[in-house]
């Protein structure tokens, strides 16, 4: 099983390894910047971007044998002068999140302001999706919370077919590309949005992705933590059924899916958007093992009085193996199970506010 | 030649040492320094070329009153500054 699990958090990169069933941290990098993703390859590489308040959108990667080197930034071509009315800048907000493309060398970043990039080099050089970011909808994209970009958080690549892929996006639903990102539709016929007016509310494009999750073992099935409610498809997010027996409550960012078991699924629900806390104080994690028709509510091990502690969209992982999950918080608390969720440990570290949690691939 | 000096809170990313460059502008020098220093472009400059909105420059003393092209003329004997500009707290 996986030993290591990497936490990226508002002052830098922790690394903890397990030992004697504990795990403790045994590495602290870029310690007082903010790390925006991480992605761990099965190569022993590891990526952090780096969100520099004044210097801007930063990526470093460790390679095999350890050594740190800043890599080229996504960057976005000169605006032309005929896009004057776009509404968004054609600048790097941040890397939002990192995932491996499926091919050897080649990644995924996806961004605000909206950008998706693709590296076929590990990194070293960058290019943006034009077919995406000339999509004349993206206009219409809006700002995710704190912000008025709109920020790609998921991007879901087909484990047979690398070309297959899905992204979400908040605030713009679900696009999908069968082409390798030549072509983009954007699907997720079925979710609603309900705090949009009602001519809105069932706009593809006004929907709040917060989060995407696909098992690996059946790429068909996808989980949506969305900003009112869990959604699940069973075709690869063309159309989602929305899961109402999430409890305590419909609300979150983060979503895991088991990477075998198409009915398996963990999220970290929360009080709804004017609040952003847990239900009643409490830190649980909510369990389907039957697609989404029951949950079962995990507390064991987590704190049960007066916790506060939110989790955002990428905050929450699994591992190859299914059994072993991390998920940390904004008050800098993470909690570890190795038993699929039945029970939890907390890190007795108390880290900065945990932006994501990533395990080292097996 | 003027002189381009760079916030020591760079320095925890790169090297940014003071050099004195060619240059009739500001942006004329800042692109002689990234000449040498590519890296250095992108914690100052934003995709777009323009200086990024927390990092302020300033020469002799004062702030630059074109922030967006850097058109401000400078002289052999003038000294550029790039810092972070105070955004809150």
């Amino acid at each position: 099983m996986t030993e290591r699990l990497h936490v990226g958090t508002r002052k830098g990169l922790f690394e903890l390894a397990r030992s004697n069933r504990a795990w403790e941290i045994v590495d602290v990098r870029f310690l007082g910047d903010p790390v925006s993703a991480v992605l761990t390859e099965p190569d022993g590489s590891l990526y952090a971007a780096l969100d520099l308040g004044h210097f801007g959108a930063k990526l470093w990667r460790r390679d095999a044998a350890g050594e740190w080197s800043e890599l080229a930034v996504p960057t976005f071509p000169p605006k032309p002068e005929n896009a004057g009315d776009d509404p968004h800048p054609w600048t790097l907000g941040k890397i939002w999140v990192l995932e491996p493309g499926g091919v050897p060398g080649r990644l995924w970043a996806g961004t605000m302001p909206g950008g998706l990039f693709r590296s076929e080099d590990g990194g070293a050089s960058w290019s943006l999706n034009e077919a995406l970011w000339h999509m004349p909808e993206r206009r219409y994209w809006a700002g995710v919370a704190g912000g008025e970009q709109p920020g790609i958080n998921s991007v879901l690549i087909g484990p047979r077919n690398p070309s297959d892929i899905r992204i979400g996006v908040s605030t713009a639903g679900v696009w999908a590309s069968t082409d390798a990102g030549a072509s983009w539709r954007n699907i997720n016929r079925g979710m609603y949005a309900e705090y949009m007016p009602p001519e809105q509310r069932n706009n593809p494009i006004a929907q709040d992705v917060h989060r995407l999750a696909r098992c690996g073992a059946q790429p068909e099935v996808v989980w949506c933590q969305h900003h009112n409610g869990v959604f699940r498809s069973e075709d690869a997010g063309a159309n989602w059924q929305e899961i109402t027996a999430i409890r305590p409550s419909k609300f979150g960012f983060a979503v895991a899916a088991h990477p075998r078991d198409p009915d398996t699924a963990w999220f970290v629900p929360a009080v709804k958007d004017e609040r952003r806390i847990p239900v009643d104080g409490k830190v649980v994690v909510a369990r389907t093992r039957d697609g989404g028709r029951s949950f079962e509510v995990l507390r064991n091990g987590l704190p049960q009085h007066h916790a506060y502690d939110l989790v955002w969209r990428h905050a929450l992982t699994v591992d190859d193996s299914g059994e072993r999950l991390a998920f940390g918080s904004t008050s800098g608390g993470l909690w570890i199970s190795e038993d699929g969720g039945d029970c939890w440990r907390m890190s007795e570290a108390r880290l900065p506010p945990i932006a994501a949690v990533r395990f080292a691939p097996t | 030649m003027p002189k381009v000096s760079f916030t020591s809170a760079l320095q925890r990313f790169l090297p940014a040492p003071t050099v004195q460059v060619e240059g009739a502008t500001v942006a004329d020098a800042l692109a002689a320094v990234f000449v040498t220093r590519p890296a250095l472009r992108g914690y100052v400059l934003d995709d777009q070329g323009v200086v990024r909105r927390h990092v302020a420059v300033y020469v002799n003393g004062n702030p630059v009153r074109d922030r967006e092209t850097l058109t401000d003329r400078v002289s052999p004997r003038d000294e550029i500054y790039v810092f972070q500009a105070l955004s809150g707290g």
